[in-house]
This record gives structure tokens, sequence and C-alpha cells, in this order.
């Protein structure tokens, strides 16, 4: 630290230079060095937070990959036995390709969000009121919530059976087929989270500027032309936003399962990598397999944000 | 820029009138339909809001009917009896209350300290000038892009070895020193604040701290607001870290309660009462939600459209 405060005059001359009218002081270096201190007691408490709960677990998390490891003793070195486990692991597979499936709701959800914050941005009673509305159950908890919809998903008596009845549709037992209990909890998914997308379709919609709209009515655009050459466009930017946080969301899908589902569905049918990961760390204790996997999950998830940050780091986290 | 503007409620027809003409203007004219074309979008969107109320409601139907009534086809949408007692049978049927003492303890506890820590960070990051800054913060925003489930087993790990599991510390500890998320949005927030401000106060003679307090804080304090009620709900409604790190019941967290209920009655099949605790586990997010809720789908409006 010493080293870096030992040069008063060039930091002073920096300090003052930028202002242009400030004059030289006699006091300045004194004043600099005790913006170092202090602006390094600011920063300190995240940046060892961050070396203590993610950069020291990251590193050791590397290396109990490649172990064989029960928790109990020592982790064992293995070199690359649990990523070729992986490989040829059925339900590693099944579990990431349910993850991805799942992830089907993010289309559904935005097409739904698009169409209610285009309904919304119509001047009419009751704007507010549905804005609360449709993302109530975004901040409900994903316990209740998953409480509420494995009951509402019941085969018997469940509420959506009982809608789908009224209208001569036996609904199937949702949780407990294969091939239904993924649509059910895309349904779950879209449910609790359109509101979200809506917030932000609705925000980016008043902002899209009035001009382009009034050029292009001018020029003969019909009213769908305008929404698609216009609006569409302006929208990309919070579309690609969405798309992304939604993967990344998605990829860590977890407690709605284990709620739900607890024991991965029906022949394995709604088992996330999460979940996965957690069901084989915390319960049948092969932990350097559940690193191993958890190790690949982050570094999916690592490049799908590293994308998204790199092509919006003009507009936030400017670092100059 | 400003969290208010983060949704402009001005529409597209009064864009140039100043903002509070402009919001009154549109309470007048949002009151009535002008075209049929609204009528349709208007009875739409009902049917839209009745089908996202349609489980809550339900929930809360189950909550007071009586267990026979649970199962009667068609169902009964207005329980008759109504059965209150459900809401007095789930504090002895579980350790409801312990669980809202452990969430509270947790989340407050956290977000107090947490949110300081940030505030100063920000400050630090964003107006100060500290060797090494720019390269620091980079850094850390590659720390937010590390999913929690990718550390989880080696942070447990390390929490194993210190003793801390099935304590609540590893749940509070790491909110203390700060959010991440929570940083990087104020320190963009404060990007907009002119340096000379500043610069001004040091001249003066105002140490950093004072600065903080006395010229920093006051202008951020709608974004400090925003984000704390978000984290609020983030870590109220947390779950993949209670079940990781608390096993016995005197530290389980509210979300941690309800889902054993869940696990406990529903083989019983007592609905109502599990119905009963999950609409009290939602009862204080959703009165932060519904106070807030103007700073909170502002403050989403305006993280999102920023990336």
């Amino acid at each position: 630290m010493s080293a870096t405060t030992t040069t008063p005059a060039p930091a002073s001359v920096r300090l003052t230079g930028q202002g242009g009218t400030s004059r030289h002081r006699p006091g300045d270096g004194r004043l600099h060095r005790s913006e170092r201190i202090w602006g390094r007691v600011f920063i300190a408490p995240p940046v060892i937070g961050f070396a203590l709960f993610a950069l020291a677990p990251l590193i050791f998390s590397f290396y109990a990959a490649f172990t064989h490891w029960n928790g109990l003793s020592a982790p064992l070195f293995s070199g690359l036995t649990n990523f070729r486990t992986m490989a040829t692991d059925p339900q590693f597979w099944q579990s990431l390709w349910n993850t991805l499936f799942l992830m089907l709701g993010i289309p559904i959800g935005l097409a739904i969000s698009l169409a209610l914050a285009l309904a919304l941005n119509r001047q009419m009673p009751g704007r507010a009121a549905f804005r609360v509305i449709y993302y109530l159950p975004g901040v409900s908890s994903v316990a209740a919530i998953s409480i509420l919809w494995q009951w509402a998903l019941n085969g018997d008596f469940g509420l959506v059976n009982q809608l789908l009845a009224t209208v001569g549709i036996e609904g199937p037992n949702w949780l407990a087929e294969k091939m239904w209990v993924k649509p059910a909890l895309i349904l779950m998914g879209v449910w609790k989270g359109i509101g979200f997308s809506t917030l932000l379709y609705l925000a980016a919609l008043q902002s899209v500027p009035r001009t382009l709209l009034e050029a292009a009515m001018l020029d003969g655009a019909g009213a769908w032309r305008r929404f698609r050459h216009v609006t569409l466009p302006m929208l990309s930017p919070v579309t690609f936003f969405l798309v992304v946080t939604g993967i990344i969301g998605g990829a860590q899908m977890f407690a709605e399962i284990n709620i739900m589902t607890p024991t991965g569905g029906p022949e394995f049918g709604s088992a996330t990598i999460v979940w996965y990961i957690w069901q084989q760390g915390f319960q049948n204790l092969q932990l350097g397999y559940a690193t191993a996997m958890s190790l690949v999950l982050g570094l999916m998830i690592f490049l799908v944000t590293a994308i998204q940050f790199y092509l919006n780091s003009r507009n936030v986290f400017t670092v100059e | 820029m400003a969290a208010t503007s983060a949704i402009p409620t001005a529409p597209l027809q009064t864009s140039g009138v100043e903002p509070d003409a402009a919001r009154t203007r549109r309470r007048k004219s949002d009151r009535r339909f002008r075209t049929t074309g609204d009528v349709v979008v208007f009875v739409v969107l009902c049917l839209g809001a009745l089908t996202m109320l349609l489980p809550l409601a339900w929930m809360l139907s189950t909550s007071l009917k009586t267990q026979q009534n649970v199962f009667l086809l068609p169902p009964q949408w207005i329980p008759s009896p109504v059965e209150w007692g459900n809401y007095l049978r789930i504090w002895e049927a579980g350790p409801l209350l312990t669980g809202i003492v452990n969430s509270s303890i947790i989340s407050l506890t956290v977000i107090t300290i947490g949110t300081i820590t940030s505030c100063f960070a920000a400050y630090g990051f964003s107006k100060m000038k500290i060797p090494g800054k720019n390269a620091i913060f980079l850094a850390l925003l590659g720390g937010i892009m590390i999913p929690f489930p990718a550390l989880m087993i080696p942070t447990f790990m390390l929490f194993s070895k210190i003793g801390w599991v099935d304590t609540l510390l590893p749940l509070i500890v790491p909110g203390l020193f700060g959010n991440l998320m929570m940083v990087f949005f104020l320190r963009q927030y404060l990007m907009s604040v002119p340096d000379s401000l500043i610069e001004a106060a040091v001249i003066d003679g105002a140490r950093h701290p004072q600065i903080f307090g006395r010229i920093v804080l006051p202008l951020i304090r709608p974004a400090i607001a925003a984000q704390v009620i978000l984290w609020f709900m983030g870590t109220w409604n947390d779950y993949l870290g209670p079940i990781i790190y608390l096993n016995s019941e005197n530290v389980h967290t509210l979300q941690l309660v309800i889902a054993n209920f869940n696990a406990t009655y529903a083989v019983q099949t007592d609905y109502p009462l599990i119905m009963a605790a999950s609409i009290v586990s939602l009862l204080p997010v959703l009165g932060v939600f519904l106070i807030f809720q103007r700073q909170i789908i502002e403050s989403i409006a305006l993280t999102g459209n920023k990336g």
C-alpha cells in the first residue's frame, strides 16, 4: 500500500488537473492519500467476500472435480474418471435434456408477454391494476407456488383438470406421467414468469421514439408493418436480455422440481441438472462427481452470461 | 437517470409535455375507452388476469375448507362452512413460527449490513480514485457470472469444516460482504452524478464517510430502496441455500417449513392445512410487493432496460 502512496505530486496534479480551474494546493497529497485509503476500505468487503465465497470454492472445485470424494474421507485423485462417467451416465444426459426441454417455456412466455405488453400499452382503464395482477405470481414464494401447482395439477381433484372437464376434456395425471410432467412444469413456469417479461416489454414499448413511428406512417406503413419494422427491432435488446436471463435462470431450476416431483419425476422425466447435482452430491454423497457436473453447468452458464455482458457492455457496467 | 423515469408514464400522444402534466392527463384519459378495439383488449386482459389470479384464489379458498369439502366435484369456490380453524392448526402442526423467525433473522441481518457495505463499495468503485479499481471491478463482474449451483459443493464443505452447517451463519455471513448485483446497480446509478460535486466537497475539507452520508446517500436513496426490496424478496424466498445447509427443524427457514408441511401432509391429503401454511408464507412478500409495487416495477424495468 505504501508504495503507491509515496508519489503525492503527480497524483495531486491529476486530481486538480481534471477540473481545469482548480489551483495546485499544498494539501492535495494528503487528501489524495486519504481518498485512496477510504476507497480501499469501502471496496474491501465485496472483494473479500468474493475471494472467500466465490474464488476459493471455485479453485477448490477445479481440484475436487478430478477426485473420488464422498465428503467423509479426503478426496482421492482420480483423473478424468468423473468426466468419463458423466459422458456415459444416462441420468446426466436425461437431466440435461429435461433442463433444455423446460426452456421451451421461454419462447412461449415471451410471445404471451409481448402480446400482453402491447395490450397494456394502450390507454384504458385498469392498466396499473393489470400490471400488478400479472406480476403477482412472480413475487410469490417458490415453495408455496410449487405446492399450489402440485395440487392444481393433481389428476383427480386438481384445478387444471377440473377446468378441462368443464369443456369435456379428461386431463392426464400431469405430474405422474412422463409425457405430461414437462408440459405441466412449463405451464407453471409461464404463469409465474410472464409478469416480469411483460413489465420489461412495456417499459421498452414506451421508449420507442414516436418520431420513428410517425415517419413510418408518413411513408405509408400500416399498423402491422410499423410493428414489424419499427417496434419489433426496437424491442430486440429486451428480447435478448429476457432470453439470456431465462436461460440462466432455467439452467438453475431446482426448487419447483424438488417440491413437486421429489424423486425426479416419472421415469426421471422432470429431474433438472441442478436437481441431479444436488441429489448426487448431498443424497448419494458422490461429491467429486457432483462437483464435476457442477463445473460443466457453471461453464455453460458462464459462457451464456459472458456473451450477454459482452454484447451489452456499452450499455451497462461501463468501465472507463 | 432517475428511477422515476424508468417507465415513462406519459403515453405517446403526450410525449413532450412535462411529466406531471402528462401523468394527470393520462389518468383522465385512462378512465374511458376510446374505440371498440380498446374494449376487446380490455376483456381479453380481464380473462388473462383471471387466469393469473385463479390458482391463487383457489389456494385461498382451499385453505378455508374442511378436509371433506376439498374433494367435492364440482369444486366449491366459496367454502361452506368456512373453516378458519385451519389457520390456527398450522401453528401447532409444524414449526411455522420458528421458520418465520429464522427467515426474518436471515433477511434482516443480511439486508441491513449488506446494503451498507454495497453502498460504500458502489461509491468507492464509481467516485473514488483507487489504484487498480477497474481491474478489481472487472474481476467482481466475473464473479456474478459464476452461478451458485457451480459453487455449492465446495462452499458447503467450507462451512462444514468450520462447523457452520445446520446454523444460520452460511446463509447470513456471505451476504454481509455485500450483494454484487446491488454494487453494480448502484455504481451505474452513481456514474451519472457529476464528479465535480464530490471534488468540491473534498476541496472543502469533507472526509469521505461524510461525503457519502451527506451527498451520495441522499442521491441514491430511491435506487437503494428498490434494490433492498428485490433483495428481501430473493432472500425470503430462497430455497436451495437453506435446503443445503439446514437440517434441524429449529433452524429451518419458512420456505423449508412449508415444503416439509407439503411432504408430510400431502400424503395424508390435508390440503387445507398446507394451503393455509402456504398463504401465511406468501403474506410477507405479497405485503412488501403491494406496498412498494411502484418502486419494484420501476426498478425492474430500469434494470432490465439496461441489461
